[in-house]
């Protein structure tokens, strides 16, 4: 089923949760809601399963104005960060929740709700636990039982508020990829949010990447990915690196030195926020040359496939800069690279965008990028 | 050669002290004081405590005390259960007020409580006499005694309910309704099971009150014999005629039935607890 929201506006006392949004959710896929805390995902979320109402604007499921429907007759399946299940209820008791509590003339046999109720833990591979409380299932069988039990009532559409979030590392992994084959098998419309990054870019078709309660990019994985629309949005997916300057003809000038750059035209002495990824970066110990940013490295993590490099660099007002460079373990031993040594910064691709106001993208973005 | 043995040691602070602390206080304040009641029961001898304890007029008085006390604490159940659904899960003005007001049964004396009951209910007080004009008697009979003990006995059910009413999660009532279910079925399946548990403390709590209330009752009662006398009362008339044999024979039965009630009442507890899959 499809599900588009128009013009979703959402207000909590003075704080704008939601400021005018509208997206569009194509039957069958599963898209993922993804920005920093508070950026209004969860609300609209809430919104669309009829859990929190809009201040204004509308939910269409299917076609069909469901703005004022009741979340009990908007047959959506919601799946919670905390599991919420009954906890006085049985494993099965809590799938057979949904069908129990049907109006008598709807509601199925309890030889038909066996049926079903058994065929949906072995979808969600948990058959043996039918007779255990959830207090004695681990945190990954509790996400799979909630989700198990969303499911038995048929819903339209399935809406999942930080499905992983409360579980470790390992678990997390193991779920969103069974999350993925879950709905190839279904289709299911699916929408799920997430505060990490990996996760939905790994796990969805598409990718909804909000800010301050608006929609910042909508596109696929490769999209957000390869080609961000906003300094945001680049600075959101994946560890960054970033520059703050004034565009010149073919190069940024970040203080007294600069960065080349050639194409996307801005007006010589446009206030910019240039990107580049760590891998993006290159350094050069010959410091003699005029292109790049000099500056100190302060650590190396050589294990893996490549080497980190973390340097630091004064920027403007007495403030530090932090940097991080991948490079490959050959390259490494090359530059003969060691702690303290002073460096050139070269980036071999750089994306620039106009500084929008020069305050609002400074430390909070670099850090929620991870770095 | 063993291995050396090691002194095992607790990790816990003060086990020896808290528990020899605990076994003293129970002793002295509790434990003491009731065993003296059934020794001096016992020297009474037999013929005299069974023929205290069947006379009509006392077993009267326990059905009226533990009747009422039962009901009062199933009513208390009920309305101290939507009283403390309103105040923890609305937000409205004067809520703080209404919080404190509930209380207000524990700190206040129980005689004031009683005197204030018996004028607003006695037949020519203000409800009272609305009361009388459709025929309904309250203060003076056994209804006056049940209005009592409903009054101590709401803040024990409040009390236990609102934290755990507080602590349970939304989201529970939340994930019911996106199932599909009404809210009544919400309530039936989900809410209530979770309370249970706890209402039942709070059963418990206000039973136990009730039946050992004294102050209150009596005045509101108008103390009728075979009609509106309460056990506590007969332990008192006893120890004003001098017989204190009878006087604790009376208090070891209320002692005792209350005991095998709350023992009940406990394992009603624990049987709700396991079955939302707790470990007691």
């Amino acid at each position: 089923m499809s599900i588009q929201v128009q013009n979703i506006r959402k207000q909590f006392g003075s704080f704008t949760a939601l400021n005018d949004v509208s997206l569009d959710f194509p039957t069958g896929e599963l898209v993922a809601l993804l920005g920093p805390s508070g950026c209004g995902k969860t609300t609209l979320l809430r919104i669309i399963a009829g859990l929190e109402q809009a201040d204004s604007g509308n939910v269409i499921l299917e076609g069909n104005d469901a703005s004022s429907t009741s979340v009990r007759d908007r047959q959506v399946g919601f799946v919670f960060q905390h599991y919420a299940l009954f906890r006085h209820m049985t494993v099965f008791d809590n799938i057979a929740f949904g069908l129990r509590v049907k109006p008598r003339a709807e509601r199925p046999s309890e030889n038909v709700i066996r049926k079903k109720v058994t065929d949906l833990l072995k979808l969600v591979q948990l058959d043996w636990l039918a007779d255990r409380f959830p207090s004695q299932l681990s945190g990954g069988q509790r996400q799979r039982i909630a989700l198990a039990r969303a499911l038995a009532v048929e819903p339209r559409v399935l809406l999942l508020d930080e499905p992983f979030g409360a579980l470790d590392t390992k678990v997390r992994k193991e779920l969103r990829r069974w999350l993925r084959r879950l709905h190839d098998e279904l289709h299911i419309t699916s929408i799920f949010v997430t505060h990490d990054q990996e996760e939905a870019l790994e796990v969805a078709d598409r990718v909804v990447l909000m800010n301050h309660g608006e929609v910042e990019q909508l596109g696929s994985p490769e999209e957000v990915w390869g080609a961000p629309k906003t300094p945001f949005v680049y600075s959101f997916l994946g560890a960054v690196n970033l520059f703050h300057g004034r565009s010149a003809p073919g190069e940024v000038q970040v203080g007294e030195q600069s960065l080349e750059h050639a194409g996307d035209a801005l007006p010589a002495g446009t206030e910019v926020i240039a990107f580049a990824r760590p891998h993006e970066l290159d350094i050069d110990t010959d410091l003699s040359q005029p292109n790049g940013i000099r500056a100190r490295i302060t650590r190396i993590r050589a294990f893996g496939l490549t080497a980190h490099i973390e340097l630091e660099r004064n920027g403007p007002n007495d403030s530090v800069q932090h940097n991080e460079v991948e490079l490959t373990l050959d390259r490494l031993v090359a530059l003969q690279l060691r702690a303290g040594l002073e460096v050139r910064l070269v980036p071999s691709n750089l994306k620039v965008f106009q500084n929008p106001s020069p305050s609002t993208l400074s430390a909070d973005h670099y850090i929620a990028s991870g770095i | 050669m063993s291995p050396p043995r090691h002194k095992p040691f607790r990790v816990l602070p003060g086990f020896n002290l808290t528990l020899g602390y605990t076994l003293l206080y129970l002793s002295l304040l509790v434990l003491i004081p009731l065993s003296a009641v059934f020794i001096k029961t016992a020297t009474g001898g037999w013929d005299h405590f069974w023929l205290t304890v069947t006379s009509p007029r006392v077993l009267a008085s326990f059905r009226l005390s533990f009747g009422m006390s039962l009901l009062a604490a199933a009513i208390n159940s009920v309305f101290g259960l939507l009283l403390t659904w309103s105040l923890v899960r609305y937000r409205f003005p004067g809520r703080k007020i209404v919080d404190a007001l509930i209380d207000l049964p524990f700190a206040l004396p129980t005689a004031v409580a009683g005197i204030a009951l018996t004028a607003i209910y006695a037949p020519k007080g203000w409800i009272g006499s609305l009361a009388t004009a459709y025929g309904i008697r309250i203060a003076f009979t056994p209804w006056g005694v049940l209005l009592a003990l409903i009054f101590i006995g709401l803040p024990f059910v409040v009390r236990t309910v609102q934290p755990v009413l507080e602590d349970l999660e939304v989201e529970l009532e939340e994930a019911a309704a996106s199932l599909g279910a009404p809210r009544w079925e919400t309530f039936r399946r989900v809410t209530f099971p979770a309370l249970l548990p706890a209402l039942l403390t709070g059963f418990a709590l206000a039973f136990a009150r009730a039946v050992g209330e004294y102050g209150s009752v009596i005045f509101i009662a108008g103390n009728i014999p075979m009609v509106s006398e309460i056990t506590p009362l007969m332990i008192i008339t006893k120890l004003e005629q001098y017989d204190y044999t009878g006087a604790t024979g009376i208090a070891a039965v209320m002692l005792l039935l209350s005991f095998i009630l709350l023992f009940i009442i406990n394992g009603l507890q624990v049987w709700s607890t396991r079955r939302i899959g707790r470990t007691v």
